[in-house]
Protein backbone atom coordinates (compact mmCIF):
# COMPACT_ATOMS: atom_id res chain seq x y z
CA UNK A 1 0.00 0.00 0.00
CA UNK A 2 1.17 3.62 -0.82
CA UNK A 3 2.37 5.29 2.23
CA UNK A 4 -0.06 7.84 3.53
CA UNK A 5 1.86 11.06 4.93
CA UNK A 6 -0.61 13.20 7.05
CA UNK A 7 0.13 17.23 8.32
CA UNK A 8 -0.54 17.70 12.53
CA UNK A 9 0.44 21.60 13.60
CA UNK A 10 -0.25 20.32 17.21
CA UNK A 11 -0.15 17.53 19.75
CA UNK A 12 -3.91 16.64 19.00
CA UNK A 13 -3.83 17.00 15.47
CA UNK A 14 -1.40 14.27 15.51
CA UNK A 15 -3.46 12.42 17.53
CA UNK A 16 -6.42 12.74 15.13
CA UNK A 17 -4.59 11.69 11.93
CA UNK A 18 -2.93 8.45 13.88
CA UNK A 19 -6.31 7.34 14.68
CA UNK A 20 -7.58 8.20 11.70
CA UNK A 21 -5.65 5.80 9.60
CA UNK A 22 -2.29 8.11 8.69
CA UNK A 23 0.73 5.98 8.18
CA UNK A 24 3.09 8.47 8.79
CA UNK A 25 2.69 12.32 10.51
CA UNK A 26 4.84 15.13 9.63
CA UNK A 27 5.40 17.20 11.87
CA UNK A 28 7.68 20.71 13.33
CA UNK A 29 9.16 22.27 16.25
CA UNK A 30 7.58 25.76 17.25
CA UNK A 31 10.31 27.64 15.87
CA UNK A 32 11.86 29.02 12.89
CA UNK A 33 13.15 25.84 11.75
CA UNK A 34 9.65 24.50 10.27
CA UNK A 35 8.59 26.19 7.10
CA UNK A 36 4.90 26.15 8.98
CA UNK A 37 5.93 28.28 12.08
CA UNK A 38 2.62 30.04 12.91
CA UNK A 39 1.50 31.72 16.19
CA UNK A 40 0.07 28.42 18.32
CA UNK A 41 1.11 26.09 16.33
CA UNK A 42 3.80 23.17 16.66
CA UNK A 43 6.00 21.11 18.99
CA UNK A 44 8.06 21.68 21.82
CA UNK A 45 10.99 18.72 22.24
CA UNK A 46 8.64 17.07 24.92
CA UNK A 47 5.65 17.34 22.77
CA UNK A 48 7.61 15.46 20.03
CA UNK A 49 9.04 12.85 22.44
CA UNK A 50 5.15 11.81 23.74
CA UNK A 51 4.14 12.55 19.83
CA UNK A 52 6.62 9.96 18.64
CA UNK A 53 5.31 7.38 21.29
CA UNK A 54 1.69 7.69 20.38
CA UNK A 55 2.56 7.65 16.97
CA UNK A 56 4.69 4.36 17.53
CA UNK A 57 2.32 2.53 19.76
CA UNK A 58 -0.20 2.61 17.04
CA UNK A 59 2.03 1.23 13.79
CA UNK A 60 2.66 5.14 12.73
CA UNK A 61 5.58 6.58 12.01
CA UNK A 62 6.50 10.43 13.06
CA UNK A 63 8.70 12.74 10.21
CA UNK A 64 10.07 15.32 11.78
CA UNK A 65 10.24 18.71 9.52
CA UNK A 66 13.48 20.89 9.51
CA UNK A 67 12.58 22.22 6.37
CA UNK A 68 13.63 26.01 6.60
CA UNK A 69 17.32 27.49 5.68
CA UNK A 70 19.34 28.25 8.43
CA UNK A 71 20.49 32.10 8.83
CA UNK A 72 24.22 32.76 9.00
CA UNK A 73 25.16 32.62 12.09
CA UNK A 74 22.15 31.11 13.59
CA UNK A 75 22.98 27.69 12.77
CA UNK A 76 22.75 25.57 16.26
CA UNK A 77 18.81 26.22 16.44
CA UNK A 78 18.81 24.48 13.63
CA UNK A 79 21.24 21.67 14.54
CA UNK A 80 19.63 21.42 17.97
CA UNK A 81 16.47 20.56 16.20
CA UNK A 82 18.15 18.05 14.44
CA UNK A 83 19.57 16.35 17.92
CA UNK A 84 16.04 16.70 19.26
CA UNK A 85 14.42 14.84 16.53
CA UNK A 86 16.57 12.26 17.04
CA UNK A 87 16.31 12.27 21.25
CA UNK A 88 12.73 11.92 20.41
CA UNK A 89 12.81 8.73 18.55
CA UNK A 90 11.58 10.23 14.89
CA UNK A 91 11.41 7.51 11.80
CA UNK A 92 12.59 10.57 9.76
CA UNK A 93 13.76 14.54 9.40
CA UNK A 94 12.64 16.49 6.45
CA UNK A 95 15.18 18.63 5.27
CA UNK A 96 16.13 21.38 2.16
CA UNK A 97 19.10 23.32 3.19
CA UNK A 98 22.65 21.42 2.08
CA UNK A 99 24.06 22.91 4.77
CA UNK A 100 22.04 21.27 7.14
CA UNK A 101 22.25 17.79 4.84
CA UNK A 102 25.69 17.58 5.35
CA UNK A 103 25.31 18.17 9.30
CA UNK A 104 22.82 15.61 9.59
CA UNK A 105 24.83 13.07 7.62
CA UNK A 106 27.86 13.87 9.46
CA UNK A 107 26.26 13.84 12.83
CA UNK A 108 23.41 11.67 12.60
CA UNK A 109 24.10 8.97 10.05
CA UNK A 110 21.12 6.78 11.79
CA UNK A 111 18.59 9.17 11.38
CA UNK A 112 16.40 9.10 7.92
CA UNK A 113 16.78 12.00 5.41
CA UNK A 114 14.06 12.91 3.26
CA UNK A 115 14.41 16.08 0.74
CA UNK A 116 11.60 18.71 1.84
CA UNK A 117 9.55 20.06 -0.97
CA UNK A 118 11.49 23.19 -0.44
CA UNK A 119 14.49 22.08 -1.71
CA UNK A 120 12.90 22.34 -5.10
CA UNK A 121 14.45 19.49 -6.82
CA UNK A 122 12.42 18.59 -9.86
CA UNK A 123 14.74 16.38 -11.82
CA UNK A 124 17.02 13.18 -11.53
CA UNK A 125 20.11 15.31 -11.53
CA UNK A 126 19.49 16.96 -8.23
CA UNK A 127 17.72 13.83 -6.79
CA UNK A 128 20.63 11.74 -7.29
CA UNK A 129 22.79 14.57 -5.94
CA UNK A 130 21.30 14.72 -3.19
CA UNK A 131 21.04 11.08 -2.76
CA UNK A 132 24.59 10.37 -3.10
CA UNK A 133 25.68 13.44 -1.42
CA UNK A 134 23.69 13.40 1.85
CA UNK A 135 21.89 9.94 1.81
CA UNK A 136 18.50 11.21 1.43
CA UNK A 137 15.91 8.26 1.30
CA UNK A 138 12.92 10.13 0.16
CA UNK A 139 12.29 12.99 -1.95
CA UNK A 140 9.22 15.00 -1.81
CA UNK A 141 8.60 16.31 -5.33
CA UNK A 142 7.54 20.00 -6.20
CA UNK A 143 3.72 20.43 -7.03
CA UNK A 144 4.87 21.54 -10.98
CA UNK A 145 5.01 18.43 -12.26
CA UNK A 146 2.90 16.39 -14.38
CA UNK A 147 2.28 12.73 -13.61
CA UNK A 148 4.69 11.83 -17.14
CA UNK A 149 7.50 13.62 -15.69
CA UNK A 150 6.92 11.83 -12.38
CA UNK A 151 7.32 8.63 -14.18
CA UNK A 152 9.91 9.49 -15.74
CA UNK A 153 11.74 10.81 -12.85
CA UNK A 154 11.58 7.72 -11.03
CA UNK A 155 12.89 5.75 -13.98
CA UNK A 156 16.05 7.79 -13.35
CA UNK A 157 16.79 7.61 -9.37
CA UNK A 158 17.08 5.06 -6.85
CA UNK A 159 15.06 7.15 -4.13
CA UNK A 160 11.38 7.00 -2.84
CA UNK A 161 9.34 9.63 -4.32
CA UNK A 162 6.43 11.04 -2.01
CA UNK A 163 3.92 13.52 -4.10
CA UNK A 164 1.22 16.11 -2.39
CA UNK A 165 -2.59 14.78 -3.21
CA UNK A 166 -4.76 17.43 -1.02
CA UNK A 167 -4.84 20.86 0.43
CA UNK A 168 -3.22 23.68 -0.12
CA UNK A 169 -1.39 24.13 -3.44
CA UNK A 170 2.09 26.22 -4.22
CA UNK A 171 2.64 26.98 -7.65
CA UNK A 172 5.98 28.35 -7.31
CA UNK A 173 9.28 27.41 -7.32
CA UNK A 174 9.12 26.08 -3.40
CA UNK A 175 11.89 27.05 -0.94
CA UNK A 176 13.37 30.30 -3.80
CA UNK A 177 9.84 31.95 -3.88
CA UNK A 178 10.15 35.29 -2.61
CA UNK A 179 6.49 36.82 -3.00
CA UNK A 180 5.86 37.00 0.53
CA UNK A 181 8.99 38.15 2.02
CA UNK A 182 8.80 40.98 -0.42
CA UNK A 183 5.38 42.39 1.01
CA UNK A 184 6.04 41.48 4.72
CA UNK A 185 10.40 41.51 4.77
CA UNK A 186 9.95 37.92 6.34
CA UNK A 187 10.54 34.85 4.64
CA UNK A 188 8.68 31.59 4.12
CA UNK A 189 11.94 29.78 3.16
CA UNK A 190 14.15 31.66 6.08
CA UNK A 191 11.96 32.60 8.82
CA UNK A 192 8.97 29.51 7.85
CA UNK A 193 6.02 31.77 7.25
CA UNK A 194 4.43 32.29 4.14
CA UNK A 195 2.28 35.11 4.36
CA UNK A 196 2.40 35.83 8.31
CA UNK A 197 -0.40 36.41 9.84
CA UNK A 198 1.19 39.73 11.76
CA UNK A 199 0.93 41.39 8.34
CA UNK A 200 -2.63 40.02 7.39
CA UNK A 201 -5.46 42.91 8.11
CA UNK A 202 -9.34 41.82 6.50
CA UNK A 203 -11.44 44.13 6.13
CA UNK A 204 -15.37 44.54 5.62
CA UNK A 205 -15.44 47.50 3.07
CA UNK A 206 -18.76 47.55 1.55
CA UNK A 207 -20.14 44.55 0.35
CA UNK A 208 -16.05 43.17 -0.20
CA UNK A 209 -14.22 41.37 2.01
CA UNK A 210 -10.61 43.23 1.50
CA UNK A 211 -7.58 41.01 2.27
CA UNK A 212 -4.13 43.06 2.75
CA UNK A 213 -0.60 41.52 2.91
CA UNK A 214 1.89 44.08 4.41
CA UNK A 215 -0.41 46.79 3.23
CA UNK A 216 -0.28 45.44 -0.16
CA UNK A 217 -4.30 44.62 -1.23
CA UNK A 218 -4.38 41.05 -2.57
CA UNK A 219 -8.44 40.26 -2.68
CA UNK A 220 -11.49 41.66 -2.86
CA UNK A 221 -14.21 38.76 -2.03
CA UNK A 222 -17.75 39.74 -2.90
CA UNK A 223 -20.40 38.91 -0.45
CA UNK A 224 -21.02 35.42 -0.37
CA UNK A 225 -17.91 34.29 -2.21
CA UNK A 226 -15.73 31.95 -1.21
CA UNK A 227 -12.35 33.71 0.86
CA UNK A 228 -8.87 32.50 -0.07
CA UNK A 229 -5.83 32.68 1.60
CA UNK A 230 -3.98 36.00 1.93
CA UNK A 231 -1.30 34.57 -0.69
CA UNK A 232 0.11 37.15 -3.33
CA UNK A 233 0.29 33.68 -5.50
CA UNK A 234 -3.49 33.51 -5.72
CA UNK A 235 -4.17 37.30 -5.43
CA UNK A 236 -6.31 39.28 -8.02
CA UNK A 237 -4.65 41.71 -9.67
CA UNK A 238 -5.75 44.47 -12.04
CA UNK A 239 -2.70 45.24 -14.88
CA UNK A 240 -3.58 46.47 -18.03
CA UNK A 241 -7.42 47.19 -17.50
CA UNK A 242 -7.84 43.22 -16.90
CA UNK A 243 -8.60 41.79 -13.44
CA UNK A 244 -7.38 38.30 -12.71
CA UNK A 245 -5.03 35.68 -10.74
CA UNK A 246 -2.09 36.40 -12.47
CA UNK A 247 -0.31 33.21 -11.20
CA UNK A 248 -3.02 30.66 -10.13
CA UNK A 249 -7.04 30.63 -8.69
CA UNK A 250 -7.54 30.00 -5.26
CA UNK A 251 -8.20 26.40 -5.24
CA UNK A 252 -6.82 23.56 -3.52
CA UNK A 253 -5.60 20.44 -4.68
CA UNK A 254 -7.40 17.31 -5.26
CA UNK A 255 -5.61 13.67 -6.53
CA UNK A 256 -7.63 11.12 -5.20
CA UNK A 257 -8.70 10.00 -9.05
CA UNK A 258 -4.90 10.40 -10.05
CA UNK A 259 -3.90 7.99 -6.98
CA UNK A 260 -3.66 4.62 -9.12
CA UNK A 261 -1.75 6.81 -12.06
CA UNK A 262 0.56 7.74 -9.44
CA UNK A 263 1.33 4.39 -7.88
CA UNK A 264 2.08 3.00 -11.53
CA UNK A 265 4.61 6.46 -12.22
CA UNK A 266 6.57 4.91 -9.16
CA UNK A 267 5.67 6.79 -6.40
CA UNK A 268 5.70 5.39 -2.88
CA UNK A 269 3.84 7.97 -0.49
CA UNK A 270 1.21 10.62 -0.84
CA UNK A 271 1.00 13.59 1.51
CA UNK A 272 -1.47 15.75 2.69
CA UNK A 273 -1.01 19.62 3.03
CA UNK A 274 -2.20 21.28 6.19
CA UNK A 275 -0.02 21.96 9.34
CA UNK A 276 -2.18 24.98 10.00
CA UNK A 277 -5.22 22.98 9.66
CA UNK A 278 -7.35 21.88 12.53
CA UNK A 279 -7.69 18.10 13.94
CA UNK A 280 -11.30 18.66 12.60
CA UNK A 281 -9.58 19.37 9.07
CA UNK A 282 -6.90 16.09 10.01
CA UNK A 283 -9.50 13.29 11.04
CA UNK A 284 -11.97 14.15 7.68
CA UNK A 285 -9.12 14.34 5.34
CA UNK A 286 -7.23 11.63 6.62
CA UNK A 287 -9.91 9.10 6.78
CA UNK A 288 -10.55 10.09 3.07
CA UNK A 289 -7.19 9.21 1.78
CA UNK A 290 -6.39 6.24 3.99
CA UNK A 291 -9.74 5.09 2.04
CA UNK A 292 -8.45 5.80 -1.18
CA UNK A 293 -5.24 4.18 -0.55
CA UNK A 294 -6.97 1.20 0.87
CA UNK A 295 -8.57 1.07 -2.50
CA UNK A 296 -5.99 1.86 -4.72
CA UNK A 297 -4.17 -1.01 -2.76
CA UNK A 298 -7.20 -3.42 -4.05
CA UNK A 299 -7.87 -2.84 -6.94
CA UNK A 300 -11.07 -0.45 -6.51
CA UNK A 301 -11.98 2.50 -8.55
CA UNK A 302 -11.59 5.63 -6.31
CA UNK A 303 -13.65 6.61 -3.70
CA UNK A 304 -15.24 10.38 -4.37
CA UNK A 305 -13.64 12.21 -1.33
CA UNK A 306 -16.87 14.92 -0.76
CA UNK A 307 -14.05 17.37 0.99
CA UNK A 308 -14.23 20.64 -1.06
CA UNK A 309 -15.63 22.40 1.70
CA UNK A 310 -12.69 22.32 3.61
CA UNK A 311 -10.59 23.47 0.89
CA UNK A 312 -9.26 27.16 -0.16
CA UNK A 313 -11.75 28.07 -3.00
CA UNK A 314 -14.12 25.60 -1.65
CA UNK A 315 -13.13 23.56 -5.10
CA UNK A 316 -10.22 21.18 -6.12
CA UNK A 317 -7.77 20.72 -9.20
CA UNK A 318 -5.79 18.32 -10.08
CA UNK A 319 -2.98 20.80 -10.12
CA UNK A 320 0.14 20.33 -12.82
CA UNK A 321 -0.46 16.52 -12.38
CA UNK A 322 -2.60 16.91 -15.22
CA UNK A 323 -2.26 20.99 -16.07
CA UNK A 324 -3.35 22.75 -19.11
CA UNK A 325 -0.95 26.19 -19.06
CA UNK A 326 -2.50 29.21 -20.23
CA UNK B 1 -19.74 17.56 8.41
CA UNK B 2 -20.86 19.61 4.88
CA UNK B 3 -25.04 20.59 6.12
CA UNK B 4 -25.23 24.65 6.75
CA UNK B 5 -24.40 25.78 10.27
CA UNK B 6 -27.72 26.10 12.46
CA UNK B 7 -28.78 29.20 13.99
CA UNK B 8 -29.42 29.78 17.48
CA UNK B 9 -33.46 28.91 17.43
CA UNK B 10 -35.53 32.25 17.89
CA UNK B 11 -37.38 31.44 21.00
CA UNK B 12 -33.65 31.33 22.84
CA UNK B 13 -32.62 34.22 20.76
CA UNK B 14 -35.34 35.79 22.45
CA UNK B 15 -35.12 34.30 26.03
CA UNK B 16 -31.61 35.69 26.13
CA UNK B 17 -32.93 39.26 25.53
CA UNK B 18 -33.11 40.56 29.35
CA UNK B 19 -30.85 38.40 30.79
CA UNK B 20 -29.08 41.02 32.86
CA UNK B 21 -25.14 40.87 32.14
CA UNK B 22 -23.06 40.78 35.56
CA UNK B 23 -24.55 37.76 36.62
CA UNK B 24 -23.82 36.50 33.33
CA UNK B 25 -20.45 37.39 33.19
CA UNK B 26 -20.01 36.02 36.38
CA UNK B 27 -21.04 32.43 35.19
CA UNK B 28 -18.99 32.81 31.53
CA UNK B 29 -15.72 33.79 33.73
CA UNK B 30 -16.03 30.83 36.28
CA UNK B 31 -16.16 28.36 32.80
CA UNK B 32 -13.65 30.25 31.84
CA UNK B 33 -11.27 30.18 34.78
CA UNK B 34 -12.30 26.61 35.15
CA UNK B 35 -10.89 25.49 30.99
CA UNK B 36 -7.75 28.02 31.55
CA UNK B 37 -6.80 26.27 34.58
CA UNK B 38 -7.20 22.52 33.17
CA UNK B 39 -5.70 23.27 30.24
CA UNK B 40 -2.37 24.91 31.49
CA UNK B 41 -1.15 23.88 27.63
CA UNK B 42 -3.46 26.53 26.29
CA UNK B 43 -1.54 29.65 28.15
CA UNK B 44 1.75 28.52 26.48
CA UNK B 45 0.20 27.95 23.08
CA UNK B 46 -0.97 31.67 23.04
CA UNK B 47 2.13 33.07 24.71
CA UNK B 48 2.43 36.75 24.53
CA UNK B 49 -0.90 37.16 22.70
CA UNK B 50 -2.45 35.76 25.98
CA UNK B 51 -2.75 39.65 26.97
CA UNK B 52 -4.78 40.65 23.89
CA UNK B 53 -8.41 41.22 24.56
CA UNK B 54 -10.54 39.09 21.92
CA UNK B 55 -13.96 40.74 20.85
CA UNK B 56 -16.41 36.90 20.27
CA UNK B 57 -19.16 38.29 18.20
CA UNK B 58 -21.78 35.67 18.41
CA UNK B 59 -24.06 37.11 15.78
CA UNK B 60 -27.40 35.35 16.67
CA UNK B 61 -26.85 35.74 20.43
CA UNK B 62 -28.02 39.57 21.56
CA UNK B 63 -24.64 40.31 23.44
CA UNK B 64 -21.12 40.56 22.55
CA UNK B 65 -18.20 38.14 24.96
CA UNK B 66 -14.72 39.95 25.62
CA UNK B 67 -12.16 37.34 26.34
CA UNK B 68 -8.96 37.82 28.11
CA UNK B 69 -6.64 35.13 28.29
CA UNK B 70 -4.24 36.51 30.40
CA UNK B 71 -6.81 36.98 33.22
CA UNK B 72 -8.95 33.54 32.80
CA UNK B 73 -11.65 35.93 31.97
CA UNK B 74 -14.77 36.51 30.01
CA UNK B 75 -17.56 38.90 30.28
CA UNK B 76 -20.92 39.69 28.42
CA UNK B 77 -21.78 43.27 26.72
CA UNK B 78 -24.65 44.92 25.23
CA UNK B 79 -24.33 45.13 21.33
CA UNK B 80 -24.49 49.26 21.80
CA UNK B 81 -21.17 49.59 23.87
CA UNK B 82 -18.90 47.27 22.60
CA UNK B 83 -15.70 47.16 24.94
CA UNK B 84 -12.04 48.21 23.82
CA UNK B 85 -10.38 44.70 21.70
CA UNK B 86 -7.41 43.72 19.97
CA UNK B 87 -9.11 41.62 17.44
CA UNK B 88 -13.09 40.57 16.83
CA UNK B 89 -14.10 36.68 15.57
CA UNK B 90 -18.09 36.91 14.10
CA UNK B 91 -19.90 34.11 13.21
CA UNK B 92 -22.61 32.37 14.70
CA UNK B 93 -22.63 30.61 17.56
CA UNK B 94 -22.62 27.21 16.06
CA UNK B 95 -19.94 27.56 14.50
CA UNK B 96 -17.61 28.91 18.03
CA UNK B 97 -19.31 25.76 19.15
CA UNK B 98 -18.05 23.06 16.70
CA UNK B 99 -14.59 24.73 16.49
CA UNK B 100 -14.18 24.51 19.99
CA UNK B 101 -15.20 21.26 19.94
CA UNK B 102 -13.44 19.85 16.81
CA UNK B 103 -16.55 19.68 15.09
CA UNK B 104 -15.38 22.07 11.98
CA UNK B 105 -12.16 23.90 10.94
CA UNK B 106 -11.61 27.34 11.45
CA UNK B 107 -9.97 28.13 8.07
CA UNK B 108 -13.14 26.27 6.00
CA UNK B 109 -15.48 28.58 8.40
CA UNK B 110 -13.43 31.28 7.26
CA UNK B 111 -13.32 30.23 3.55
CA UNK B 112 -17.24 29.68 3.12
CA UNK B 113 -17.43 33.15 4.93
CA UNK B 114 -19.23 31.59 8.43
CA UNK B 115 -16.27 33.10 10.36
CA UNK B 116 -14.88 36.91 9.80
CA UNK B 117 -11.98 38.21 11.73
CA UNK B 118 -11.02 41.78 12.50
CA UNK B 119 -8.00 43.25 13.91
CA UNK B 120 -4.83 41.41 15.36
CA UNK B 121 -4.87 38.17 12.70
CA UNK B 122 -1.85 36.71 14.27
CA UNK B 123 -3.83 36.58 17.33
CA UNK B 124 -6.51 35.30 16.05
CA UNK B 125 -4.50 32.65 14.57
CA UNK B 126 -2.68 31.61 18.31
CA UNK B 127 -6.13 31.64 20.01
CA UNK B 128 -7.89 29.16 17.39
CA UNK B 129 -4.56 26.82 17.40
CA UNK B 130 -4.01 27.15 21.38
CA UNK B 131 -7.97 26.31 21.44
CA UNK B 132 -7.73 23.37 19.04
CA UNK B 133 -4.86 21.65 20.85
CA UNK B 134 -6.64 21.62 24.06
CA UNK B 135 -9.62 19.60 23.08
CA UNK B 136 -12.32 21.38 25.50
CA UNK B 137 -15.42 19.87 26.03
CA UNK B 138 -18.03 22.66 27.54
CA UNK B 139 -20.60 19.83 28.06
CA UNK B 140 -18.27 18.17 31.02
CA UNK B 141 -16.77 21.67 31.92
CA UNK B 142 -20.13 23.17 32.85
CA UNK B 143 -20.86 19.14 34.31
CA UNK B 144 -18.00 19.75 36.71
CA UNK B 145 -18.68 23.23 37.94
CA UNK B 146 -22.29 22.18 38.70
CA UNK B 147 -21.53 19.67 41.34
CA UNK B 148 -23.87 17.47 42.19
CA UNK B 149 -26.44 18.18 39.71
CA UNK B 150 -24.11 16.92 36.52
CA UNK B 151 -25.40 13.59 35.66
CA UNK B 152 -28.94 15.17 35.13
CA UNK B 153 -27.11 18.24 33.49
CA UNK B 154 -25.29 16.19 30.88
CA UNK B 155 -28.51 14.76 30.16
CA UNK B 156 -30.10 18.13 29.91
CA UNK B 157 -27.09 19.10 27.61
CA UNK B 158 -27.47 15.62 25.36
CA UNK B 159 -31.29 17.03 24.77
CA UNK B 160 -30.31 20.83 23.63
CA UNK B 161 -27.65 19.50 21.91
CA UNK B 162 -29.98 17.46 19.78
CA UNK B 163 -32.95 19.87 19.62
CA UNK B 164 -30.55 22.56 18.37
CA UNK B 165 -28.01 21.23 16.31
CA UNK B 166 -25.44 23.10 18.91
CA UNK B 167 -21.94 21.10 19.20
CA UNK B 168 -21.93 21.30 22.96
CA UNK B 169 -19.21 17.81 23.59
CA UNK B 170 -16.05 18.01 22.34
CA UNK B 171 -15.86 15.21 19.19
CA UNK B 172 -13.67 11.56 20.22
CA UNK B 173 -14.81 9.50 17.85
CA UNK B 174 -13.99 9.57 14.22
CA UNK B 175 -17.73 8.03 13.61
CA UNK B 176 -18.37 11.81 15.41
CA UNK B 177 -17.77 12.92 11.78
CA UNK B 178 -19.92 10.80 10.02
Amino acid sequence: MMELVCPAGTPAALRAAVEAGAHAVYCGFADETNARNFPGLNFTPEDMAEAVTFAHARGAKVLVAINTFPRAGAEPLWHRALANAEAAGADAVILADIGLLAHAADRHPALRRHLSVQAAAANPDAINLYASAFGVRRVVLPRVLTVQEIAAINREIDVETEVFVFGGLCVMAEGRCSLSSYATGKSPNMNGVCSPASHVAYAEEGRDLAARLGGFTIHRTPKGAPAPYPTLCKGCFTSDGQTGHIFEDPVSLDATQLIPELAKAGVSALKIEGRQRSRAYVAQVVRAFRAAVEAQAAGRPMPETMLARLTEGQKATTGAYAKTWR
Amino acid sequence: MTAPLPRLPRPLRLAALPLPLPPLSLFLGAVTRRMVKSHPEMTRRLGDYGGHRFLIDPLDLPWLLLLHPADAAMTAHRRARPPAHDARIAGPLSAFLAMMHGAEDGDALFFSRDLTVEGDTAAVLALRNAIDDAELDLAEELATLSGPLATPLRGLLTGAERATGLTLHRMTRLDDFA
